[in-house]
């Protein structure tokens, strides 16, 4: 077991005119599970396989348990890999796919065995033990390859988007099997993947890149309720947070007619704008009444899709399209009209001109 | 049946073609080595095997298949494996190793004879640099004659297995180089646990090729050293148009064919996988 330091990685491909990995620095505690998350292009996998020795950074350091192993080939960083490719090697029966890094390290037969075995045990695989890889379902190749990587009893363990070749059921059902096998070896794992649900379900802590650097990085929950910048909230969650423009005035957030309180940490930013942002499922809806107290602002339904636990509005009001999660037994059409409370406790609000978070 | 006439059809122009150049000579071919005047006869095959020459160029062809071979696999192979390192110009350097296919073998024959003759460029050089010059063709020399056969035939011929390797290196992605490198492979045992393995295909197909052709190499040899350094096509050549026997020529042929025939079935048999 190995920390992973990577500190001030810079990462520049010749064809390239921007850097792929932007000074990034990181820090994965020995046996946490980092995900490193974000859009394709984003420099997620740039970064892992500078971890893995694959790609040699400009400049910075990568050290693997306080050893600085920046310069070292990729055979003597002590860790393993599940490529999104798998490569597993056609040519080799599925025991000796699973013990290609114990056959390479030339342990002996009664080990090998041992530990092959175990490893095929942990996926499921021992009845498959002696078929070729084309022999396989995908699914099968995909455990072919993480039982690979676990059968070296490597200090840290390196997937890059290990799922995304899987259909969406069988992801579904690997991803909580990863999780557990993963958290049973307690072996430091950093994951790259561009699926925000398999980041936040996977992760002890979440890192979500964009443009080469890591925007945020904490637990899963925190960076989800607490986005540090617009463009975190607009990439985690199903659906992505809202955003709408507003301006402050005395205590509240005022969007054409309609307003909201605000909270008085906004007290700095009277009469300018702020960017707000909130959760879909912290929008509740209720049907508009005489009642000249009543809370939140209006708003008109555009599209209602019962996903089966709840249903998604899409709703129109005075600041624009918001996605609204309600429980699946609300009966709203498209055109009805509602009252939308935004409570504040739930907002988030962002510099409209950074997109970062305001303190 | 409906499926039959338009196939039939469609494939009839190659059964043509396969009949009328393969089909047919090669029953015209049986018919001259084992048909004389009195009908059925062996008397052509008695001849070729009464013939000194024969068996001297049998043994000839199939030492240079065994010295020659294993040679042209390793120096393809490494060719290819540092093709696959992607050096600077890569593309220069493949052009450059690939020239020798577009040479015909006389022409290439003819380019050895002018290096390795008494006056040829060889012996140019070593006078010199003040070495004594050496007659490397001459019938004295079986040694240096075979060895001048060798080279010449290794730079005509080792860039078709090249080519073919190299094509076969290009279906093994590179993922697999990255994962061996991540499990701890170093570049022998990746070389030797995961490309040739995936090569075996390409090698196969390779080795077929080359020792056909190699049982059929003629040009270079007949042009370095004439009928000093006798190889099956050779004596075929020499009975059909120097001593005006097409029977017999046909014999060897047979023999040529046969041999041909059982390389291919073996390794196709020995590199089952």
């Amino acid at each position: 077991m190995a920390a992973v330091t990577v500190t001030n990685l810079v990462k520049t491909y010749p064809s390239g005119n921007r850097r792929a990995t932007d000074d990034i620095s990181l820090d994965v505690a020995d046996g946490e599970f980092v995900v490193l998350v974000g859009p394709s292009g984003c420099g997620k996998t740039t970064l892992l396989r500078m971890v893995a020795g694959l790609e040699t950074p400009d400049s910075g350091t990568v050290s693997i348990g306080g050893r600085d192993v920046t310069r070292l080939p990729a055979r003597e960083r002590g860790l393993s890999m599940v490529f999104q490719s798998y490569a597993i090697f056609p040519h080799l029966k599925v025991r000796q796919n699973i013990g290609f890094g114990l056959t390479m390290q030339k342990v002996g037969k009664a080990e090998w065995n041992t530990r092959v075995e175990r490893a095929a045990e942990l996926l499921d695989l021992t009845d498959y033990l002696d078929r070729h890889p084309a022999q396989l379902s995908g699914g099968q190749r995909q455990r072919v390859a993480v039982a690979r990587a676990i059968a070296v009893d490597a200090d840290v363990l390196l997937m890059d988007e290990p799922l995304s070749n899987l259909d969406a059921l069988l992801r579904l059902q690997f991803r909580a099997e990863l999780k557990k096998i993963v958290a049973r070896l307690g072996t430091t794992t950093l994951y790259v993947t561009h699926d925000q649900a398999e980041a936040m379900s996977l992760g002890d802590r979440v890192a979500v890149m964009r443009d080469g650097r890591i925007a945020q990085i904490g637990a899963p929950m925190d960076v989800y309720d607490h986005p540090g910048e617009r463009f975190v909230g607009g990439f985690l969650g199903a659906p992505p947070m809202n955003f709408f423009t507003a301006t402050v005035h005395h205590g509240n957030l005022v969007v054409d007619d309609q307003s909201v309180p605000a909270p008085a940490s906004l007290a700095a930013w009277n009469d300018k704008k702020v960017l707000a942002g909130i959760r879909a499922e912290n929008i509740t809806i209720t049907p508009i009444t005489q009642d000249r107290a009543q809370e939140g602002v209006e708003a008109e339904v555009e599209v209602a899709e019962p996903t089966g636990s709840a249903i998604l509005l899409t709703v129109r009001w005075a600041g624009g399209e918001l996605k609204v999660q309600t429980g699946p037994g609300v009966r709203v059409a498209p055109g009805d009209r509602l009252r939308l409370d935004l409570p504040a406790a739930a907002l988030r609000f962002y510099d409209p001109e950074t997109g970062l978070a305001l303190a | 049946m409906r499926q039959t006439r338009p196939a039939l059809l469609l494939i009839a122009p190659s059964i043509v073609f396969m009949a009328a150049l393969f089909l047919w000579p090669l029953i015209a071919g049986v018919t001259q080595a084992f048909h004389g005047p009195d009908g059925a006869t062996t008397q052509y095959v008695r001849r070729m095997a009464d013939d000194p020459y024969f068996w001297e160029a049998l043994r000839n062809t199939a030492l240079l298949i065994v010295v020659l071979i294993p040679l042209q696999f390793a120096l393809a192979i490494v060719m290819a494996l540092l093709m696959r390192e992607r050096p600077r110009f890569a593309g220069l350097h493949f052009y450059i190793w690939v020239v020798p296919l577009a040479i015909s073998d006389l022409a290439a024959g003819l380019v050895w004879l002018s290096i390795f003759t008494d006056r040829g460029y060889l012996n140019s050089v070593l006078d010199g640099l003040g070495i004594p010059t050496y007659s490397w063709l001459s019938f004295e020399h079986p040694q240096t004659m075979f060895l001048a056969v060798v080279v010449a035939e290794l730079w005509r011929a080792t860039s078709l297995v090249f080519v073919i390797v190299i094509a076969g290196l290009q279906g093994v992605p590179r993922d697999y180089d990255e994962a061996a490198s991540v499990f701890g492979a170093t570049y022998w045992q990746r070389v030797r646990h995961v490309i040739l393995p995936q090569l075996r295909p390409s090698l196969q197909v390779a080795l077929i090729l080359r020792t056909i052709l190699a049982l059929e190499a003629f040009a270079v040899a007949q042009a370095l050293t004439g009928r000093n350094f006798p190889l099956l096509v050779g004596e075929t050549y020499q009975w059909y148009y120097q001593l005006q026997n097409p029977n017999v020529a046909t014999a060897i042929a047979l023999v040529v064919l046969a041999l041909s025939i059982v390389a291919a079935v073996g390794y196709l048999r020995l590199m089952r996988p």
